[in-house]
């Protein structure tokens, strides 16, 4: 528990109270989605101050990857934002091909865009129909969730795990997409384009969600930066900056797509980008799907980079080939060595840059790795943000900036 | 390279509309029927549990999923799902308890009045998880008693009904004076419960 | 002019001379080094600078290096150049018996949370800092946790037997007891019984 240094805060005169009332947003509440304490100071209904504990889920990532050879690592990176895991799985796995120097072809590219465009469907699916449950509109959570089980349908078909996938390995993936997952893919496409539609009719002209969000926690472009807001927290408030476009990873490069910017920083600005960047990945998705099935003939079987140092060699060549079983021998017991140096990369996450700092000393586990987690870095913000309004816009602000407590303590 | 779908692919005929619950054991007359009472009280619990989700972190998804429409956790008598522990009987604690939230927890447990139940979602609250960690409490069942593990990381939202029809068999079970007893007792007083 | 590593260098050279040094180049980021009282100078003038223009903190985070005394804990900066596109890191280094080290709060408000991370894994003091307390980890910790020579597990857990993982136990794998010198009398074992 936080201590604050003054218990109360007192009020000007002619405020109607003498002191504010302390509330306890405690960890356990039905509205912060994770675990994270507020303990705001409020004059009658408005917020005075608000001073936030986090850490109630603290994992120690970054000490557990200490310990773990590259390849166990992938199923930590799950646990970070869990609404979105493949981003963070294709993250770690961009960046250990960075460190090692390995390219990846074409067409793993592009079905890892795939898998990374569904993740952040499912991210923004998520958090727009939570500001709706917040707001006091259940139904368009249970629409959207609907679709949520499509998207898990595919990611099953691929990896095998719903939620946390883990999927894809250093170099591609474990196995080729096969029919059913284009079949589950093809109808996904069909149908949540209508299901979107009708969540957007639900929610966008809608004059009661409309009060409730227009000016409630405005940030401008100047205080965004400062407080190191990526994603679309920051695309709200003015700033075009998407990792996709200006630090092009994994072939984004060959892709049309366009960065959707708001004006003024407010929660409704939030909902309208994230709206717009879910039909955006839409339109990545198709566009990623016409081009694998252009791959004919002998690349249409290509889902992963020839890196026989840190793929695992099929099981049929480790029990018929020499240098397989070798192959196998050396990455399983760990006998290859990592290079020596140190590596930033980062990925355009739900919620901003997701950044991985790699120290490498050589040998098997990394010397340091650090996670730049967005959540962490824009929740200093909140105070500033929620500072005059109302109790129960504090409630929409926080389900808005899509807080992740995996996230945010590591 | 394509397996076939061996699973649930011969649809079973539903044999009436509606489900009844089975009727306990006891002797019927014209206009009456006597049963014991706990029989019939663990019948009426059981059919509407209250449940507290206490999600911290990807379990909270799962659950998320499970009361979804696609499976349905409603239609086990969990439709209102409370976030005031005076008022819940089932505690499913979901996800990772860090050693800061510990206290936590059991301030809620404590807060819930008798009968009630505890159901450990996933694998890090069941015992640490994946996460051996010095922050990381190694399973709830270090500060509150349990009644049904869930393995699982996450568990699938079928293997989440399932727990949840354990505890079902749980409540209807029950004697009335369990909560009385000496046992339970002894169970309180090593987790330090008054 | 598009901004490159090497005018860049250029620059921090003729501001700073000797106070800077160490420049690197691994995957294609300029890396460099300075000392730790011109921490918040440095950051500055990269700030201020109009054809520099580093007005974005990425992240910050310490790294324990145990072997090299004197200069044990490093703080490391990742800034960004957002209209250019250049990114750059800078790291500074400190005795691990005196960690302190100027805030860059005033600069940049993100690095508040990312001071009291370092503060709470690493023990760095952080000079001006306007409320440097842990924040991941419990408050009552007395230790500060990704030091290198404190261990991942908690030591005083019951439930899970450390021998079955190869280190610790009551033969002591892993720890001092077998990586020097002989297993103590008390624990030898007879010549029949194989040694794990």
């Amino acid at each position: 528990m936080s201590t604050i240094a003054e218990p109360h805060i007192r009020l000007p005169e002619g405020s109607i109270e003498k002191t504010t009332t302390t509330l306890n947003l405690g960890p356990t509440h039905p509205a912060t989605h994770g675990v994270f304490q507020n303990i705001v100071e409020l004059d009658g209904e408005r917020v005075v101050s608000a001073d936030q504990t986090i850490g109630y889920i603290h994992r120690a990532f970054e000490k557990i990857a200490e310990r773990k050879p590259l390849y166990q690592i992938t199923p930590l990176t799950d646990r970070l934002n869990y609404c979105s895991s493949p981003i963070n799985n294709i993250g770690w796995h961009t960046t250990c091909e960075k460190l090692l120097g390995i390219k990846t072809p074409k067409r793993v590219d592009y079905l890892r865009i795939i898998i990374m465009e569904l993740a952040r469907i499912g991210d923004h699916l998520i958090c727009n129909s939570i500001v709706g449950v917040d707001s006091g509109a259940y139904t368009g959570f249970l629409y959207l969730m609907q679709y949520r089980e499509l998207i898990y349908e595919i990611w099953e078909e691929v990896c095998g795990s719903r939620l946390t996938t883990s999927i894809g390995r250093i170099g591609g993936f474990e196995r080729n997409f096969n029919d059913i997952a284009f079949q589950k893919l093809d109808k996904f496409l069909k149908e949540y384009p209508g299901v979107l539609k009708e969540f957007e009719n639900l929610f966008v002209r809608n004059r009661i969600f409309m009060d409730r969000t227009i000016g409630v926690g405005a940030i401008s472009a100047e205080r965004a930066l400062n407080y190191g807001f990526t994603g679309p927290n920051l695309r709200a408030a003015g700033v075009d900056f998407d990792i996709r476009v200006h630090n092009p990873y994994c072939s984004y490069e060959d892709f049309d797509f366009k960065v959707p910017v708001g004006t003024t920083g407010d929660c409704y600005d939030r909902f309208l980008v994230r709206e717009e960047e879910m039909w955006q990945s839409l339109s990545l998705i198709e566009q990623a799907y016409q081009k694998v099935q252009e791959f004919k003939g002998e690349e249409a079987g290509v889902y992963h980079a020839d890196v026989p140092e840190y793929y695992l060699p099929p099981k049929e060549d480790v029990y018929t080939k020499m240098e397989a079983l070798i192959w196998h021998f050396k990455i399983v017991m760990g006998e290859i060595d990592m290079p020596v140096g140190e590596v930033y990369h980062s990925v355009e996450g739900g919620n901003g840059e997701l950044g991985f700092y790699l120290i490498s000393d050589g040998g098997r586990s990394p010397y340091r790795l650090h996670f730049r987690r967005p959540c962490f870095i824009y929740y200093q913000a909140f105070e500033e943000m929620v500072k005059g309004h109302m109790l129960s816009d504090a409630i929409i602000l926080m389900s808005s900036l899509n807080l992740i407590a995996g996230e945010m303590d590591s | 390279m394509d397996r076939p779908v061996s699973y649930n692919i011969h649809q079973k005929a539903l044999e009436k509309d509606i489900s009844m619950a089975e009727m306990p054991e006891g002797s019927m007359g014209e206009g009456f029927f006597a049963t014991s009472l706990d029989k019939v009280i663990g019948l009426a619990r059981k059919n509407s549990i209250w449940p507290l989700p206490f999600a911290t972190s990807c379990c909270g998804i799962e659950f998320m999923a499970t009361m979804g429409s696609h499976y349905d956790l409603a239609r086990f008598g969990s439709e209102r799902v409370g976030f005031s522990p005076r008022q819940c009987d089932l505690l499913m604690v979901m996800g990772t308890i860090a050693k800061k939230m510990g206290p936590v927890v059991k301030q809620v447990y404590l807060q819930m009045a008798e009968p009630r139940w505890v159901m450990a979602v996933g694998a890090c609250a069941s015992s640490g998880g994946i996460f051996d960690t010095y922050s990381v409490l190694q399973g709830i069942d270090q500060v509150v008693p349990v009644d049904v593990y869930v393995p699982g990381c996450p568990p699938r939202p079928e293997a989440i009904i399932d727990g949840i029809i354990r505890i079902q068999d749980l409540v209807g079970k029950e004697s009335l004076r369990r909560r009385n007893g000496q046992q339970y007792k002894g169970l309180l007083e090593s987790y330090g419960i008054q | 002019m598009p901004l490159t590593n090497e005018h860049i260098k250029q620059k921090l050279l003729e501001k700073f001379g000797e106070q800077v040094g160490n420049f690197s180049e691994p995957y294609s980021l300029l890396t460099f080094e300075a000392s730790k009282d011109i921490n918040l100078k440095v950051l500055n003038f990269l700030y201020d600078e109009p054809e520099l223009k580093f007005r974005f903190l990425t992240t910050l985070c310490g790294v324990h290096y145990p072997e090299q005394k004197g200069k044990e804990i490093a703080v490391v900066y990742h800034l960004h150049n957002l209209e250019d596109n250049v990114r750059v890191r800078f790291k500074i280094y400190t005795d691990i018996n005196q960690p302190d080290i100027y805030t860059v709060t005033g600069l940049f408000s993100a690095a508040n949370w990312l001071e009291r991370e370092t503060y709470d894994f690493y023990g760095v003091n952080f000079i001006g800092h306007p409320n440097l307390k842990r924040i991941l980890n419990v408050d009552e910790m007395d230790y500060f946790p990704m030091r290198k020579e404190y261990p991942l597990e908690d030591s005083t857990r019951i439930d899970k037997d450390d021998e079955m993982f190869g280190r610790g136990g009551t033969l002591g794998y892993g720890t001092e007891k077998t990586t020097h010198g002989t297993v103590p009398e008390d624990e030898k074992h007879d010549e029949g019984k194989p040694v794990l």
